[in-house]
């Protein structure tokens, strides 16, 4: 439908318009002016052209080699995440009540660990964590496990992941459940009739209905996933040693640890334009598979 | 196959303790033969959809019970009642052909492939989808999608009855004739217990052997569309049955004679149950009032005659009362006229109930 | 005031939804759109009150060109299948919601919506919420809403088709005389050849997006200009066999030749094809001048005032009605004939060659 042209409207975006330019605009463009500058953030600026950008991409430098091993963490983190909660959440999401008053209660509870500020959300875990005062920490080494997340590479990613899905898995499980809930009541009593077990309920009407609705779940979580910080931020900080650098944490070690400023900038934009480019492969899937033409028996 | 029988039913969606006006369905005893067409026609909120999903076991009723050849079925799943249903909107399984589609229910019950391959192919001639079984079922227009539900249902040989839920509502009008001569088709065919709700009287008359016509969830009359259309037992059976429904006319009754907007009309039969001057209804319907030039019977003025195509309706005013009937071709009359009523088609009706008269 | 389409034509997604369609509409008229869904006419509908813009073609106002015009600067007012009212305001509010948003002053407002109340039969209901309404009566209060606007053009989408048979019934009849005291241009779309007839006015044939014939609604049904249109406009569907003129004489598939009767006699030699709707389709009472068929019946389908009798004839089907109860069964032969001077006939490429004279017997 063609939305009405009316040029008043203009008047009231730009307060809003304003302030992006001022908050992502301008210093966006000041990155992208870092980035082909070589500078320690002290006023002087020598020109760099592509110099940051060829080594960033050239696997054998020092700069290269960090961005590729921080991807492939990246890229590891999101895959695994993503085949946990996606499963995880469609599973909380048929378990949910449908009616009644339990429906509420379920999803206040299901909001909550979304509601949590992120950091917070870290230190919950690094606490919950610590093999000395953490409950969980505590507990594990009770048990005879020896775990220690600031040691050991492999605790400090299983935490972190834990973590990541205690967060969000939520999300995928309320999207899921808003697709369920759509589902006319004749499906279920027809499949009823038809004699169908769960499984068949689930695979030939629940699946194919929840399908656009996985699919933003999908690229929510690949999205928010792949750009992640704070949490393992605050967590390990990057450790133990390099192994839960992510690429985010990564460009702040270059800038704020090591102060270069041209390195980090274009090691961030070039971050950006990975996340533009599968986020768009992800949206044209997406809006193919809804350009299938549908027949309808209706009126029209 | 199965005979249905409905024990005292009744059901209030507020609890079987609710009082009987808010019942969706009062409380009533009723039979369904064995392979019998069956129709329940009436108004949005008759309890028909209530009654039928009471049938199938989607709806517990509060009261009563249900016996499927004398087998009490009342606390037993729609699974186990082993019921076929089509519903308004077609039901089908997105992701699966046509074939799929049509085999489901067969593949839950672990029916053996080669049963199943000739079972589908033999519904699917039935129904003329032999075409599109490789099809995705999700493609397809309307009615097609409702021969699948449907097909779904027959696929199994020993479904008890096979319900109907105003399944033609999304279908289009020159598609609707096919599919519903194609049902009674099925059923002279198959010896199925087949029962179709809808509030369309047409579709209803055509289909069913038996129709029950339900209003404010009682039954108020049920029998063949014959009988029907001659013979309505209540005012509202009679407005509803027939497209224009029937006259109903205030009248004085005394002897053979009626008073009908001060005029006098002469009656086949006498109606000694009834006081003299008692006041009661006429009821006749459009196809048995003859118009005719003024001054031939009771006066009446021609507001309006529409055009249908084969047939012509006349809207005429007497005094206050509306009046309607049909025209044959060639017959223009405006303003001023008069009609007769056919005498042997005029029914007395007293507090809306048909009332016996005696020769 | 007079609304015109000119050539205009609307494409979506390499889709044709309204392929080059020209249109006048007067004012103080109905006008039907009939046709099957998808058939383009929500599309065109929307074309009309500028909800949406044409791809090509032009849409005219009195003869000003409104291409492109937004809806809110036209004078439209619409009537959906699905009963839309404001579900929070009272029948009253609903239907002087437009006149509030015109600034009416308070007797204003209170005058126009008791006598569109009036009209509709809502007097009783002015003060209940929709919800607590009937269908019927809630789309009663939608067309009250509609009318009360007075605007030029009032376009109503299929909305008798949530309502139940006889709920239709009812406002159905009532329509035209409601319609008939505004001044407006009505646009009614509908699948229902009956409501089309019913209604009156002119209607225009719509197949997947073109216009196949456009007129008074009772000269369409007795001179369908093509095969499509009398197809559109019968219900129950139309008969036809295939035939082949030659010499003076009539040759059906089956092979038996007739000599050419009626407007058959008028035609040149060639392949044409004889439609003919359910009534002239009998059994019984058939002229000297009727074509008379050997079938089988299929089915009888009765209703009480009439019964439908399906016949299948050398591979043909075809329907036939007649009034009273007629319990034929199945299988049983029956001797079934039409009477050509009753008949359409149209020719190879589906347009009418013939039709009967509308003001004989039972046309």
């Amino acid at each position: 439908m063609d939305k009405p042209s009316d040029n008043k409207a203009w008047l009231l975006v730009l307060p809003a318009f304003l302030l992006v330019v001022f908050t992502a605009i301008i210093p966006m463009m000041t990155v992208v002016n870092y980035s082909v500058q070589d500078t320690f953030g002290n006023n002087q600026f020598f020109w760099n052209g592509v110099g940051w950008y060829k080594e960033l991409l050239d696997p054998s430098t020092e700069l290269g080699g960090r961005f590729y091993t921080s991807l492939g963490r990246n890229l590891i983190f999101s895959a695994i995440i993503l085949a946990i909660e996606i499963p995880l959440g469609i599973v909380v999401a048929l378990s949910m009540p449908r009616e009644g008053w339990s429906v509420a209660a379920c999803l206040v509870i299901m909001a909550l660990p979304l509601l949590i500020p992120w950091n917070v959300v870290g230190t919950i875990w690094q606490i919950f964590g610590r093999s000395d005062i953490g409950l969980l920490g505590a507990a594990l080494n009770g048990v005879g496990l020896n775990y220690n997340y600031v040691a050991n590479p492999l605790d400090a990613w299983a935490t972190i992941i834990v973590m990541d899905v205690w967060h969000w898995t939520s999300l995928v499980a309320l999207l899921c459940y808003a697709g369920l809930k759509s589902i006319p009541e004749a499906y279920y009593q027809a499949a009823r009739i038809d004699g169908a077990s769960r499984w068949a309920v689930f695979r030939a009407i629940q699946l194919p209905k929840m399908h656009r609705v996985l699919l933003i779940a999908v690229l929510l979580r690949f999205m928010d996933s792949f750009m992640i910080y704070t949490e393992p931020f605050v967590v390990t900080g990057g450790g133990p040693g390099n192994s839960t650098t992510f690429l985010s944490i990564e460009v702040v070690k270059i800038a704020l640890g090591q102060f270069d400023l041209g390195k980090a900038a274009a090691l961030s934009l070039v971050y950006n334009l990975v996340i533009l480019i599968v986020c768009w492969v992800f949206y044209t899937v997406m809006t193919g598979s809804r350009s299938r033409p549908h027949v309808l028996g209706g009126s029209s | 196959m199965a005979r249905i029988d409905l024990v005292d039913i009744g059901h209030s969606y507020a609890g079987s303790d609710a009082p009987e006006v808010s019942h969706a369905v009062k409380p009533m005893s009723l039979t369904w033969r064995q392979g019998g067409a069956y129709a329940l026609l009436g108004p949005s909120g008759c309890g028909k959809t209530t009654l039928l999903n009471i049938i199938s076991g989607i709806v517990v009723p509060s009261r009563g019970r249900i016996l499927f050849n004398e087998r009490d079925v009342t606390s037993l799943s729609t699974q186990a009642r082993n019921i076929a249903q089509v519903f308004q909107f077609p039901v089908i399984y997105d992701t699966m052909t046509v074939a799929q589609n049509l085999a489901f229910p067969l593949k839950n019950r672990r029916v053996p492939p080669r049963e199943i391959e000739a079972r589908v192919g033999e519904i699917a001639e039935l129904l003329d989808l032999t075409d599109v079984l490789g099809r995705k079922a999700v493609g397809l227009t309307a009615d097609v999608k409702q021969k699948i539900s449907l097909g779904r249902g027959l696929v199994r040989s020993d479904v008890a009855a096979i319900l109907f839920d105003e399944p033609l509502t999304v279908i289009d009008p020159h598609l609707k004739w096919q599919l519903r001569s194609k049902l009674k088709a099925l059923h002279r065919a198959l010896d199925v217990t087949m029962i179709y709700v809808t509030h369309d009287q047409t579709e209803a008359m055509t289909f069913a052997d038996t129709v029950v016509v339900m209003h404010d969830g009682r039954i108020m009359q049920s029998g063949t569309p014959a009988e029907l259309f001659e013979r309505p037992e209540h005012t509202f059976v009679g407005h509803f049955i027939g497209s224009p429904g029937m006259n109903v006319l205030p009248a004085e009754i005394s002897g053979r004679e009626a008073r009908v907007a001060g005029h006098t009309i002469a009656m086949v039969k006498s109606y000694p149950t009834l006081a003299a001057n008692a006041r009661a209804e006429l009821g006749v319907r459009p196809e048995f009032v003859r118009l005719a030039a003024p001054g031939c019977g009771l006066p009446v003025h021609v507001e309006r005659i529409d055009n249908l195509g084969r047939v012509r309706i006349a809207r005429l005013r007497v005094g206050d009362l509306k009046l309607v009937a049909t025209v044959p071709r060639g017959l223009e009359l405006t303003g001023a006229a008069s009609v007769v009523f056919d005498p042997a088609r005029v029914h007395v009706y007293a507090e809306s109930r048909l009332v016996a008269g005696a020769d | 005031m007079s609304i015109t389409l000119a050539n205009v034509s609307r494409v979506v997604g390499g889709v044709a939804h309204i392929r080059n369609v020209s249109l006048e509409l007067e004012r103080r008229t109905l006008n039907v759109l009939l046709g099957p869904t998808l058939s383009g006419k929500t599309s065109m509908m929307r074309l009309l009150a500028g909800l949406d813009a044409p791809t090509e073609g032009r849409v005219l106002e009195n003869g000003q060109d409104v291409t492109g015009a937004h809806v809110r600067s036209r004078s439209v007012a619409m009537v959906y299948q699905q009963f839309i009212n404001y579900p929070t305001l009272t029948v009253f509010e609903n239907i002087a919601s437009p006149l509030r948003v015109q600034r009416r002053r308070k007797k204003e407002v209170e005058e126009r919506v008791r006598n569109a109340a009036r009209l509709l039969k809502l007097e009783p209901f002015l003060d209940r919420l929709p919800l607590e309404l009937s269908g019927g009566q809630q789309q009663r209060t939608a067309i009250a809403r509609a009318l009360v606007k007075d605007a030029d053009l009032v376009l109503l989408d299929e909305p008798l088709a949530n309502l139940d048979y006889k709920l239709r019934e009812e406002l159905r009849e009532e329509l035209p005389r409601v319609f008939e005291n505004s001044g407006a241009v009505f646009v009614y779309a509908t699948t229902e050849p009956s409501e089309a007839l019913l209604l009156g006015g002119n209607t225009a044939c719509l197949r997947m997006g073109e216009i196949v014939q456009f007129g008074r609604t009772i000269d369409i049904y007795n001179r369908p200009s093509s095969l499509y249109a009398a197809e559109v406009f019968s219900d129950p569907p139309i008969n036809r066999i295939a035939i082949t003129l030659a010499g003076g004489k009539v040759t059906f598939p089956c092979g038996d030749t007739r000599p050419a009767r009626g407007q058959l006699t008028q035609l040149a030699d060639g392949r044409y094809t004889l439609a003919f709707r359910a009534h002239q389709l009998t059994f019984g009472d058939n002229t000297d001048q009727s074509y008379p068929f050997c079938g089988k019946v299929l089915l009888s389908e009765i209703t009480g005032s009439e019964s439908y009798v399906h016949v299948v004839w050398a591979g043909t089907q075809w329907v036939s009605v007649a009034p009273g109860v007629h319990n034929l069964l199945p299988g049983m032969t029956l001797v079934v004939a039409v009477d050509p001077r009753e008949a359409f006939v149209f020719d190879e490429t589906g347009r009418l060659a013939a039709a009967p004279p509308p003001a004989s017997g039972r046309g």
